[in-house]
């Protein structure tokens, strides 16, 4: 072996063989699986994680945006080395209708020097970096592995089966992170049932190229800066819903997120309300020439802090969209799963301590998740698909009223602006009962603030 | 008797996704992913074949850049014994004459090695038919020259290796027919998709292969002419790359409500006009 | 750099005396691209039973034979063949060699091309000449035919290319041509016995000749069933034609594999060809967008293959079909031929305004 070396990305490189019983399994190679799989195996727990698809495989351009403080928590100063497309420095939120746009913009300057605030990321690229990360720090990683079921005894998880010769693991304790539609949550008694549609959302998004100067010029950005513009209004034809535009280094992410259940009721496919809001003049304006080079739909838990199922069984977790920890007010999904999956994992030490892996030993989780921002504003914002869904016409009406208002006020003419101010206030009035107005901002106030 | 295998595998991008960007007439490979050549799994499996009823080792050799290590990573869990990944700014832009040259020091290099450790050298060098970004099955030919092998390509049927005569044997596909060659060892088969497909991995080889190494040879690890590696060790150059050219759009025929027969006759007629007639009629 | 009046040369793919046609379709290129180079074409006949080919290629343009034999040069193995033609290029320098881009083609050219130190370039849809640098320009299809690629061998010789059968067409046969025929004897170690022929078994379904086929009539996943290809059948015996299949049909197992047309399959350039049920994956159009008149049917108004088709049909096979096939009965009957078993004419000038520019020349 003379001059050879050992190639560090791929493993931690020492050649070791697997335990017959693990002291952990992690179920799913999404950021909640990862960040529990690489806080154990940092802690020097023997840990496996099993991935149902490839991270090497996919180099899929689909992304979101990653926040930095929670992801900080897990990976501390991750922005030195994970691949991540541009750090956010302005986020917009545009109240659209079809030919006239309320946008509302906060710019920091704090948001472009560390830690910062947010980055766009392509989820394959950083997946792939959170799992060699993992990796590096002892997991044993297995991709293109499903996990079928789970192995019981005695009433309690003990391991899990998948579909491979030799397929069968056993663990002291299971995380499940398997993604939304948490089929082994299912069969652990944990979660009622597959997720209902009212809980679910359908993101429909492309990716389109163009080229970095020009989205820095036509975005108004500093070199390698970003912006996250979310809109909501005609954009998702006045269903309830939001649009968005993300700015990735020679790429945008624009798309649109319906709930699941508006859309049923609903002539217009998801596709069309793409379409549409790519349309808008403003969104064109963004987006012209740039090239298609991706599309995915998939689906979003944004039941948020009522449809959680149980986080916690006899030998076994539920971390990251399994558990319905996403924030659909701030899709926060990503930063939800890694604060999850780091807490499974520290649960997980603890009770090693203790040599237990009972209910009752694992259910600190549950404490510690009510502890932690994760449960705390997934419970603040726990009405707000609620509210999004019963009041349809915050997404068409106000959106369409307010730019009226702001379009009779802003037009230069020969009313003086005190007859201005009357005129808008009759013409909200003539729209609007007032007392569904109060009413309607009240809510929002409750559920959002 | 032992067999003592390479299988060379190469990482490509997914072909089905390459385009020529129509501004600027160059290659976008950015975000195209990548996948083993299928074909080299086909040549994996005939070597896992060959393991099983031998025994021996297997030794996964590829040429690439570092993250190329993801295809050998991948066929580490397949249960193969070593995976070697020669990666070296020396080595880029390599046409095949110049990677058959680099590849067959690395499998000289292997065979040492393993005669080092008291076995034999190297008995079968395994590789898929071609590749599907390059297309030109060229490798495996030149390394039975470079390495004095017997060759055999386009393998359809692998068939029992006789340990005592040291001799394989195998159906060759032609366009024509299939060929049963017999081949003395040490043999360079390529191998088609008529073999086997790979099979499904079992959990403890892919455990294994969780902590088993990828190694990485640069040109220092080799015996080469630095001269003979990657763009100046090649003789072929790109001139250019463009866009296939498109064949114009015709007429469409059908229309709303136009029935079938007269959609058949029109295109009679007008396939008559261009001078092919059937038997000579109305056109 | 040693430019000279190298030959310009092609190896004869043959077998037991019969030449394989990509052999005269690559003969008269090679005519063609010596004449630029004022260069010789010549032919390389591999094997004794090949000695009576020697007319055929003075035939389709070779002013030189090289008859080359030795008894390990029959039947075809690699080895063997590499020796024999490594030590003929040696000899005489030619600046090309061509061959087809077959499995004893490209098998041969692989192992002749590193013993020589060489460029190859494999499965060329094209070739032409730099004339002021006097290189041969070969343009091939790369990533499944998504991109084309123009590769050049500048400063080594030979210059190595093998081109797919169906690219070039053979020129018509110019009789009572003669040239120089040279007979060689090359020396071939005894290691190159370590490959044998045990047995060959030819394809069963030998009926199948898309390659010369002046109609061919194709079929892809819209026929849905295998016995639907009974339709394509019917209209190809009635045009005297062949039945063809993409990919997809030959994968679902609804016809056999040599009937496959595309990247993987087979290049065909009829006089007419109808895609029946195709979508036109960029696989299936490498093999067969080279056809002089394409008819496409399709029901996906959107399929790619009416980008490549001068008529499409927007409608369902399965009514198109029958029509197609009783208008060409009809038609037929009309020109009292019924009992001719090839109905398809055409004028040999009218070929020319059909073809689409696809010749080299």
């Amino acid at each position: 072996m003379n001059g050879s070396q050992v190639h560090p990305a791929g493993g931690d490189g020492k050649r070791r063989p697997a335990p017959s019983r693990f002291g952990a399994i992690v179920v799913g190679g999404g950021p909640a699986g990862l960040a529990a799989t690489y806080t154990l195996a940092g802690a020097g727990v023997d840990v496996a994680c099993l991935e149902r698809g490839d991270w090497c495989g996919s180099k899929n351009m689909m992304g979101g945006l990653i926040f930095s403080q929670p992801t900080a928590k897990v990976f501390p100063n991750f922005w030195h080395e994970a691949p991540l497309e541009r750090h956010v420095t302005r986020r917009d939120m545009w109240l659209a209708t079809g030919d006239s746009a309320m946008k509302v913009s906060f710019e920091s300057t704090d948001f472009g020097a560390e830690p910062y605030n947010s980055f766009t990321v392509y989820r394959s690229r950083f997946d792939k970096w959170l799992s060699r990360r993992a990796a590096e720090a002892g997991a044993w990683m297995i991709p293109e592995t499903l996990v079928e079921s789970l192995l019981w005894e005695d009433g309690r998880v003990v391991g899990v089966r998948t579909g491979r010769p030799g397929g069968d693991l056993e663990a002291d304790v299971v995380i499940i992170a398997e993604g939304v539609n948490h089929f082994l949550a299912e069969a652990a008694g944990l979660a009622a049932g597959p997720p209902k549609a009212e809980t679910m959302a359908l993101a429909v998004k492309e990716v389109l190229a163009l080229p970095r100067d020009r989205i820095e010029d036509r975005f108004d950005l500093d070199r390698g800066a970003g912006a996250a513009i979310e809109i909501i209004g005609e954009t998702t034809g006045g269903l309830p819903g939001t649009g968005f535009i993300y700015t990735n280094r020679d790429t945008i992410s624009v798309g649109v997120g319906v709930l699941l259940d508006s859309l049923v009721g609903s002539t217009r496919e998801a596709y069309s309300l793409l379409d549409n809001f790519k349309q808008q003049p403003q969104v064109r304006r963004l987006i012209q020439g740039a090239g298609l080079r991706e599309y995915s739909a998939h689906l979003i838990p944004e039941g948020g802090y009522r449809y959680m199922p149980r986080l916690f069984g006899d030998g076994v977790l539920v971390a990251g969209d399994a558990a319905g920890m996403v924030n659909a007010i701030n899709s926060e999904g990503a930063n939800l799963a890694l604060l999850s999956g780091q807490m499974a994992a520290q649960t997980v030490l603890s009770c090693r301590e203790e040599g237990r892996f009972d209910a009752a030993a694992l259910g600190r989780y549950r404490t510690m998740l009510e502890n932690s921002l994760v449960l705390k504003d997934l419970r603040k914002y726990s009405s707000a698909t609620n509210f999004l869904s019963s009041h349809q016409h915050l997404f068409g009406l106000y959106p369409e009223l307010l730019a009226s208002l702001a379009r009779e006020f802003l037009t230069v003419d020969n009313m003086s602006k005190a007859d201005k101010e009357r005129l808008l206030a009759r013409l909200f009035r003539s729209q609007v009962p007032v007392r569904s107005l109060i009413k309607d901002f009240y809510q929002a106030w409750r559920d959002l603030k | 008797m032992r067999i003592n295998s390479v299988v060379c595998i190469k990482q490509v991008p997914d072909t089905t996704q390459v385009r020529i960007d129509p501004d600027s007439g160059s290659l976008i490979r950015q975000g195209i992913p990548s996948v083993i050549n299928p074909y080299d799994l086909y040549a994996l499996e005939a070597a896992l074949k060959v393991r099983d009823s031998h025994g021996g080792t297997i030794t996964a050799l590829s040429m690439g850049p570092p993250q190329a290590d993801e295809a050998l990573r991948k066929v580490l869990g397949y249960g193969i014994d070593r995976a070697v990944l020669l990666s070296d700014r020396a080595f880029a832009g390599a046409d095949t004459l110049a990677t058959t040259y680099t590849l067959s020091a690395a499998i000289r290099k292997i065979a040492g090695e393993l005669i080092a450790a008291g076995g034999a050298g190297v008995d079968m060098v395994f590789c898929g038919k071609q590749s599907i970004d390059g297309d030109t099955g060229q490798v495996g030919p030149g390394l039975a020259r470079r390495l004095d092998l017997s060759q055999v390509t386009y393998v359809c049927s692998l068939l029992e290796v006789a340990a005592e005569t040291r001799t394989v044997r195998a159906w060759r596909q032609r366009e024509d027919g299939r060929e049963l060659l017999e081949a003395r060892l040490p043999v360079a088969v390529t191998i088609t998709e008529a073999c086997n497909p790979i099979r499904y991995a079992a959990l403890p080889d892919l455990l294994r292969a969780a902590k088993a190494p990828v190694e990485v040879w640069s040109a220092a690890d080799l015996e080469v002419e630095p001269d003979r590696l990657g763009l100046k060790g090649s003789p072929t150059r790109v001139s250019k790359v463009f866009a296939p050219p498109a064949r114009e759009r015709g007429e469409t025929l059908s229309g709303p409500d136009r029935p079938p027969n007269e959609i058949a006759a029109a295109l009679f007629d007008k396939l008559a006009e261009r001078g092919l007639t059937i038997g000579g009629s109305r056109g | 750099m040693p430019v000279g009046p190298g030959e310009v040369w092609v190896v004869i793919e043959q077998e037991g005396g019969r030449a394989e046609p990509v052999s005269w379709e690559l003969m008269g290129e090679a005519a063609a691209l010596a004449r630029k180079l004022g260069a010789r074409p010549a032919a390389v006949i591999l094997g004794s039973a090949g000695r009576q080919l020697s007319s055929a290629a003075f035939s389709s343009g070779a002013e030189v034979a090289y008859l080359v034999e030795h008894p390990d040069l029959e039947p075809y193995t690699a080895d063997p063949h590499c020796q024999a033609l490594v030590e003929l290029a040696e000899k005489f320098t030619p600046q090309i060699i061509l061959l087809g881009a077959t499995t004893r083609g490209r098998d041969l050219a692989s192992a002749a091309a590193t013993e020589l130190e060489t460029g190859l370039t494999a499965d060329c849809t094209r070739l032409d000449i730099d004339t002021t640098k006097k290189l041969l320009r070969q343009t091939r299809p790369a990533f499944g035919g998504n991109v084309m690629a123009t590769i050049i061998t500048p400063h080594h010789l030979p210059q190595i290319a093998t081109v797919r059968p169906g690219v070039f067409t053979a020129p018509q046969p110019v009789e009572g041509v003669s040239g120089e025929t040279v007979v060689l004897k090359p020396h071939i170690k005894a290691t190159a016995t370590a490959v044998k022929q045990l047995q060959f078994v030819p394809n069963p379904d030998t009926g199948v000749t898309l390659k010369g086929a002046k109609v061919i009539v194709a079929g892809g996943r819209g026929l849905k069933a295998g016995r639907n290809f009974a339709l394509l059948e019917e209209l190809a015996a009635e045009l005297g034609g062949e039945v063809g299949a993409s990919r997809g049909a030959v994968d679902a197992g609804w016809i056999s594999q040599h009937r496959q047309v595309g990247q993987t399959g087979q290049t065909v350039r009829p006089v007419l060809y109808f895609a029946v049920g195709i979508s036109g994956a960029v696989q299936h159009l490498a093999g067969m967008q080279e056809s002089d008149v394409i008819v496409a049917i399709n029901n996906d108004p959107e399929a790619p293959i009416f980008e490549v088709a001068d008529y499409g049909i927007v409608g369902d096979l399965f009514e198109v079909m029958p029509a197609m096939i009783g208008e060409v009965r009809q038609r037929k009957l009309a020109a009292g031929a019924a009992a001719s078993p090839a109905l398809l004419k055409q004028g040999g000038a009218m070929r020319m305004e059909a073809g689409t520019g696809g010749e080299s020349e």
